[in-house]
């Protein structure tokens, strides 16, 4: 196979002394910005860009490129820890994550979590290697109407999962896409719910709200509860990752799932972030663990982080080969491309092999370098937890604060950030759940952006939801996951005794 | 922020180390200097045409040593630009902000009604004017200017789609002015960035865009779409072949196709009011050095840029007249803000 040559070639580009150096610096700059909320993967590699103007071109890659999977690592830490996302695709980590973490079991979580990373990853990346420019054509055939169609599956394969009561849930979401409609309208250009506010004119950015709801609510309400954690500490405990890596096999099926769905995501273009949502939300129905989701369930952990590090790799894949970036970071990356005279496009395959192939080979390896190098800091990231909450939790509110300032330079965002932390208090006070409200602010302007494209395409008529097979199928699926507890209910009540009888 | 903060410092050494070599050698000291670091704000989202020849510039800057502090690019893409540009207004004097420009600094105020015009900044000057050409599907069969529009012209209202980047903004004002001239109206379809309505293009969900040339160069190289015509007054001189025989300036012009429609996009840089001479001085210096630069010049020629370059009072002149036509363009489109 012509791909594995070109990919052994990249392997001697990769494999000298100064570029293993700037992946294993790259993996630590990536693992610190991860772990800090707001100062996002994108936001690193746009500040470092101009340093690596004056490297080769594939030592720059690999160095931003590194940054971006230390950063997905990284981004997992703190949602297991303190319920606190890092990056976007990490809230759905934090549903089972933080929970084990509460159990005393932080140590399994981080690693089942650092390992499903590694697993998604190696997975697209393999994608990538073997089936590039099938997939690239892949990509070619969505346009709004498809676009839409995923969103709407990963709208409804979230819908009436949650213990809170369904009209509960559907509030939440409501409330996100509300709050997703402020700033400017892409389709018509005009200002909406702003008020007039000069602050408000870009919108709520769904960092400062993932970092007050979560971050400021979780805060207020342990303080509520006593100044202490819930649950036990965990002791440090070197043998953990070996221990759970002997239980994570069990979970193939899901890491599949996962890993397919990630790669789907990544590449059609739609991100890291519903993909760990949609992987979340099936993990959820497909398994027979499922009423404990939530509870910290070790499967809760695998499926979102699998697909977020399959999406997020997979990203690139659109990035090299059509030039549409797949993800925020991917968006930088395809500026430097350009700046260091890459042109991304179909032809940088065939032009730049050197380049393309030495990229490949540094995710292979500068994932494996990643997976070695936060899995050593497993325990004392675990230990963390053994501080005294009263200690930390300034800790957590300064380090949430600068996160939220460092999104847009911007003070007044520091303010938003503290009343979505006392919004995000009252609404668990009041037993409305908050991914929904989450996953709504951040695809809630992407689906109806999709949704009035399409519309435009078809002059109206809701038919092109359904005018091709690719579309159709998607939408149905949506269907069938927003009915699903109806119709499994209604499996068990009339089909089960007919086949009885 | 920790790490921002290192960095800075990292910056800042590496800066202050060369700027210590260089006053060895060979520059007489200059009147003024930044005393801190500059920021480059952007108007637009990262990825951009806009943002990619901030980073560039602040690239360029860093590489060749060009200023002693460093320059830091800050994305205000909120309301279409409308925060960056109120960013620039609200920093009355202050030396050490610059702004790049699209044609939001038009538009924005226009179609939203958010308070701010050039008139609120300094000009500092033209970096480079951005070209947009009309392209279709390489598949599709229109090859000449004349065949498309006749194909719009047979077609029922609307069943022509038009992919762009945003609304109310430069690629819909071309799209209005082209349905004038044709006579048909067209289905507009905004899009956030300029390389996914590319890609839209080549997946053939919509039908044509007047994409700039760095944006839909990749896919025309890979023979997937096919230039019509440019939307300048003259044909563009970039000779090197692109895709197979053709090179840039075999693409005519859009007026000597019988459409007559001429649209470029400013890129320049303005300062906030009340700036001192000095600092406006100091810039243009440190601009003209930055165009002097081979990447400057590789970047001109990947995006067939018009390399007009002015400052001063032509400069503003320039604007003044852009602005007019601007005005005047979308108000007959219908896009002027009602409140």
């Amino acid at each position: 196979m012509e791909s594995i040559g070109d990919l052994m070639g990249g392997f001697a580009v990769v494999l000298s002394w100064q570029n293993l150096l700037y992946m294993v610096i790259g993996i630590v700059l990536g693992v610190v910005i991860g772990v800090l909320p707001g100062l996002g993967g994108a936001n690193g590699v746009a500040i470092l860009l101009p340093l690596t103007f004056s490297m080769s071109p594939t030592s720059a890659i690999i160095l931003l490129s590194c940054i971006y999977w230390g950063a997905l690592f990284g981004g997992a830490i703190t949602s297991i820890l303190f319920n606190i996302p890092g990056e976007p695709w990490s809230v759905a980590t934090t549903f089972d994550g933080h929970p084990m973490a509460q159990k005393g079991q932080a140590g399994e979580a981080l690693t089942a979590a650092f390992t499903s990373s590694f697993v998604g990853a190696l997975f697209a990346v393999i994608v990538i290697t073997l089936a590039a420019p099938l997939v690239a054509s892949f990509a070619l055939q969505f346009g709004p109407a498809e676009k839409f169609s995923v969103f709407f599956l990963a709208f409804c394969s979230f819908v009436g999962m949650g213990k809170e009561p369904p009209t509960k849930t559907i509030a939440a979401m409501m409330l996100g896409f509300a709050l997703a409609a402020v700033g400017t309208d892409t389709v018509t250009g005009q200002l909406r719910l702003t008020f007039g506010s000069t602050e408000l004119l870009g919108g709520f950015d769904f960092l400062i709200a993932v970092i007050g709801l979560f971050g400021i609510g979780e805060i207020l309400l342990t303080m509520e509860e006593g100044l202490s954690f819930k649950g036990k500490a965990a002791g440090i405990n070197p043998a953990v990752v070996l221990q759970t890596w002997k239980e994570l096999p069990r979970y193939w099926v899901t890491s599949l799932r996962s890993c397919l769905i990630g790669c789907w995501m990544g590449i059609t273009p739609a991100g890291a972030t519903p993909a760990s949502f949609m992987s979340y939300g099936i993990a959820k129905r497909a398994s027979k663990n499922g009423d404990k989701f939530g509870t910290g369930e070790i499967e809760g952990v695998i499926a979102p982080e699998t697909a977020a590090h399959a999406a997020g790799t997979s990203a690139l894949l659109p990035m090299l080969s059509l030039g549409v970036p797949g993800s925020p970071t991917a968006a930088v990356l395809l500026g430097g491309l350009l700046i260091w005279g890459l042109q991304p496009g179909p032809l940088l395959f065939v032009e730049q092999k050197e380049f393309v192939w030495g990229l490949i080979a540094s995710m292979y390896l500068g994932n494996i370098v990643g997976l070695v190098v936060v899995l050593t800091m497993v325990p004392f990231f675990a230990a963390i937890l053994r501080i005294p909450f009263a200690i930390i939790a300034p800790v957590i509110l300064v380090i949430c604060a600068i996160g939220a300032y460092t999104v847009h330079n911007n003070s007044f965002d520091v303010v938003m950030m503290l009343v979505f932390g006392i919004a995000g208090y009252f609404l668990k006070k009041c037993n409305y759940p908050l991914a929904p409200l989450v996953l709504a602010i951040v695809l809630g302007d992407k689906a109806e952006e999709a949704f009035r494209q399409s519309l435009l395409i078809s002059q109206g008529s809701l038919g092109v939801f359904w005018s091709s097979g690719l579309v159709a199928t998607i939408m149905s699926l949506g269907l069938i996951a927003l009915f699903w507890p109806f119709l499994s209910n209604l499996y068990g009540r009339v089909l089960t005794p007919a086949l009885r009888k | 922020m920790t790490m921002i903060e290192r960095l800075r410092l990292a910056a800042l050494v590496v800066a202050a180390s060369a700027a210590m070599a260089a006053s060895l050698c060979v520059t007489p000291a200059m009147a003024w200097e930044p005393t801190r670091n500059v920021e480059f704000i952007v108007p637009a989202g990262t990825g951009g045409g806009a943002d990619q020849m901030a980073r560039m510039i602040q690239g360029i800057i860093a590489k060749h040593n060009l200023m002693k502090q460093t320059m830091v690019v800050i994305n205000k893409a909120g309301g279409a630009g409308g925060e960056g540009f109120l960013d620039i207004k609200g920093a009355k004097g202050n030396p050490n902000k610059l702004v790049i420009t699209l044609s939001n600094l038009f538009t924005t105020p226009l179609a939203t009604g958010i308070p701010f015009s050039w008139k609120d900044m300094t000009p500092v000057a033209m970096l480079a004017l951005d070209e947009f050409v009309l392209w279709v599907n390489a598949d599709s069969p229109y090859k000449t200017v004349q065949e498309y529009v006749a194909a719009i012209k047979a077609a029922p209202d609307g069943q022509f789609k038009m992919g762009g980047t945003g609304s109310k903004q430069e690629d819909q004002i071309i799209t209005v002015a082209l349905e004038k001239a044709i006579g048909k109206k067209m289905t507009y379809v905004p899009y956030k960035g300029g390389g996914e309505v590319a890609v839209q293009l080549v997946g053939k969900h919509i039908d044509s865009t007047v994409n700039n040339p760095i944006e839909a160069v990749a896919q025309w190289r890979a023979g997937k779409l096919r230039p019509l015509c440019v939307f300048d007054a003259k044909v563009l001189p970039y000779t090197d072949k692109i895709a197979g025989d053709q090179s840039w300036a075999d693409i005519p012009t859009c007026k000597s196709q019988g459409l007559d429609i001429e649209y470029v996009m400013l890129r320049g840089v303005f300062m906030p009011a009340g700036a001192p001479k000095d600092a406006v001085d100091y810039y243009v210096e440190l601009f003209k050095k930055v165009r002097a630069t081979p990447e400057w010049a590789q970047l001109m020629k990947d995006g067939a840029f018009n390399q007009s370059f002015m400052t001063g009072a032509d400069y503003a002149k320039w604007v003044e007249g852009e602005e007019k036509r601007h005005r005047d363009l979308m108000k007959e489109a219908g896009f002027l803000a009602t409140n």
